[in-house]
């Protein structure tokens, strides 16, 4: 296990590596001059030239790499060129409204999936069965940013029950800020919630035809237990790695939901740095996203081996 | 008076299917005596685990008992028909009275449970005991079923165990409650000859040990004449002979035992006849001639074949559905 352990992590840190240096490429790969873009339009070359020199643009690209990758290995991921702060603490400045929103969002596809999945299958073919399937459909298909429209609208507007959009405001306390994630998580969670219920559903029909659901219900035992304890628990597998792939939906779902409710979380932060050529916070962003991925991913696996001890690592 | 604790009359299953109802058992009839065992014979598709299924309560969705009854006495005399129950009655019933092992021992147990929490979830379900006794009396029976260093094989996963010793938990799972009727649906089929002829010794040690009644479902002649008291004979979902296990093998009566007896591979004879295997195929259920099913297949069919047969005693404790009043070969 502490081998497993010691190769899985070696394995974290070249995907991150490469993560890195990907981000690193691309962002340079896009046209515009970042020091023109922050001078405006009616700054002469000089004041661009200079202003290249003071951020470091001005160095060799390959030196430039040098010492992005040296900083990140010390943590340290450079300085936002627009905010004028280090890249990490204007991350963790937007972390919260970010990481509170995959989660709710996740509970919320949790909770609703799950169990109109398990149920579907159970009475395969009923009214509940299809209309759940279609349902699911109907959520995976329409865009959230429709659906966050839609919520805004009815729900904000003319019922007033949540905030239309924003974080509270910089005075607002804990409660009122969770108020302002009930709706971007709903909208978030829905389309989540499509994938989880088709993946609970077709691999909950698998496990009840197997013959030992049959072993299950002939040794007396009431249909719950038997769906519940020897039928879920198989069938978890599977939704374990749903549930691990949908983190990755989470993240790029949260850009446009960041964007629709107007969310001072990472997604917003990270189109409006690559807006402003702000190569350091994109860089910063993507390495933040990939080593979450890695760590659900790890988290994913680890959970498997405690689930099933068929898995040998 | 005998002490029955099966008793099967004109048992009728159905099946929902797209192209309508379809009858799997059609009016299935027999006995078993406490204490001994029966075996249910016949092809793939001849209704020997429909038969089960329907004892336990346990068919698909898409399935019924749309007639017949099912008399079952219990140890405490009580008798009552199954076919009656409801769910709450049956599950009382389901490894407490009749437990049931399958045939496929490798997919039968839950992959993710120890062996020792699925058998002790069965005295979990039927009996009120503690859990520190619950796992003795696990490991008593798993020493009982010849499972080596039983205590320590509790903790095991399923899949860390062989196919004769998952059947051995198997059969361990469905004893731990003292259940009058055993169920057996193939046990053996799916394990090699030697592990096959233990589990069979086991079978009948714990039957003489406990006391049970076995309902042993093979296609297995071989099995039968090693495990089986009685046998009845099905064929296209219904029974066609119901004798001594003695009495089948020496007097058969109905044409289709002795094809069955006929295609055993017999050792003596030349290569050509050493089987003989039955012409033709089980026909499908929604296509049954009229009157005897087996007709269209027999050596000794006749014009009177066309015309409905019922299952007769032709000799003492002898029942066979057939025309014919003899022995056969004739």
């Amino acid at each position: 296990m502490p081998r497993y352990l010691l190769r899985r992590f070696v394995g974290m840190i070249v995907v991150i590596f490469l993560v890195l240096t990907i981000a690193f490429v691309i962002v340079r790969l896009a046209p515009g001059d970042p020091a023109a873009l922050m001078l405006g339009p009616d700054a002469t070359p000089q004041d661009v030239t200079e202003l290249r020199e003071r951020l470091g643009l001005d160095r060799p690209i390959f030196v430039q790499y040098v010492a992005f990758v040296a900083g990140a290995v010390q943590g340290n991921l450079g300085e936002s060129l627009f905010f004028n702060a280090p890249v990490t603490a204007v991350l963790a400045a937007r972390a919260e409204p970010t990481i509170f929103l995959a989660l709710f969002s996740l509970l919320f596809a949790l909770v609703i999936a799950t169990p109109i999945g398990i149920y579907a299958a159970y009475r395969r073919g009923s009214t509940l069965d299809q209309t759940s399937i279609t349902s699911a459909m109907l959520a995976a298909s329409v865009p959230s940013f429709l659906t966050g429209l839609i919520f805004q609208r009815y729900l904000a507007t003319e019922l007033g029950w949540f905030p239309v959009s924003g974080y509270g405001g910089p005075d607002a306390g804990f409660f009122e800020r969770m108020r302002h994630l009930v709706l971007p998580s709903i909208v978030l969670g829905i389309v989540n919630s499509a994938l989880i219920l088709r993946f609970t559903r077709a691999s909950m029909l698998d496990i009840l035809g197997e013959d030992y659901v049959r072993t299950a219900r002939a040794k007396g035992m009431t249909e719950r237990r038997v769906v519940l304890r020897h039928a879920l628990k198989n069938a978890g597998i599977p939704i374990i790695t749903v549930v691990g792939l949908t983190f990755a939906l989470l993240v790029s779902g949260a850009v446009v939901t960041e964007r629709v409710f107007n969310l001072p979380g990472l997604g917003n932060l990270v189109v409006n740095a690559v807006l402003r050529r702000d190569y350091p916070v994109i860089q910063g962003t993507l390495i933040v996203v990939a080593a979450l991925y890695v760590l659900v991913n790890l988290a994913t696996d680890l959970l498997y081996l405690a689930v099933d001890k068929r898995v040998k690592v | 008076m005998r002490d029955r604790i099966l008793d099967v009359s004109n048992l009728r299953v159905a099946f929902r299917s797209r192209g309508g109802e379809v009858t799997a058992l059609r009016d299935v009839s027999f006995t078993l005596e406490r204490g001994r065992t029966l075996a249910l014979v016949g092809e793939s598709g001849s209704g020997k685990s429909v038969t089960s299924l329907a004892l336990m309560g346990l068919l698909p969705p898409n399935g019924r008992v749309s007639a017949g009854r099912l008399r079952y006495r219990g140890r405490d005399g009580r008798e009552m028909d199954l076919s009656a129950l409801d769910a709450a009655g049956y599950r009382k019933i389901r490894g407490a009275e009749i437990s049931m092992i399958f045939q496929e021992p490798m997919s039968s147990l839950n992959p993710l449970f120890t062996v020792g929490d699925q058998v002790g979830e069965m005295l979990w379900l039927h009996q009120d005991l503690d859990e520190k006794a619950r796992r003795k009396r696990v490991v008593e029976m798993l020493d009982l079923v010849e499972i080596p260093a039983a205590a320590s094989r509790a903790d095991a996963y399923p899949h860390e165990l062989s196919g004769g010793m998952r059947q051995r938990v198997m059969i361990a799972m469905a004893m731990i409650c003292n259940p009058a009727l055993l169920i057996a649906d193939e046990p053996t089929t799916a394990l090699d000859v030697t592990i096959q002829a233990q589990i069979l010794d086991l079978m009948r040690r714990l039957q003489n040990e406990l006391g049970m009644s076995i309902l042993f479902i093979t296609h297995d002649m071989g099995v039968v004449a090693e495990m089986a008291d009685e046998v009845a004979v099905m064929y296209a979902g219904a029974v066609v002979e119901q004798a001594t296990a003695r009495d089948l093998f020496a007097d058969t009566r109905h044409p289709y035992t002795e094809g069955l007896l006929r295609s055993i591979p017999q050792p003596g004879r030349s290569k050509s006849n050493r089987l003989v295997p039955i012409p033709g195929t089980v026909p499908p259920l929604h296509a049954l001639p009229q009157g005897c099913a087996f007709a269209p297949r027999c050596p000794y069919a006749e014009a009177r074949c066309e015309d409905p047969v019922v299952l007769t005693e032709k000799a003492s404790e002898h029942w066979s559905a057939c025309i014919l009043d003899r022995p056969v070969p004739a």
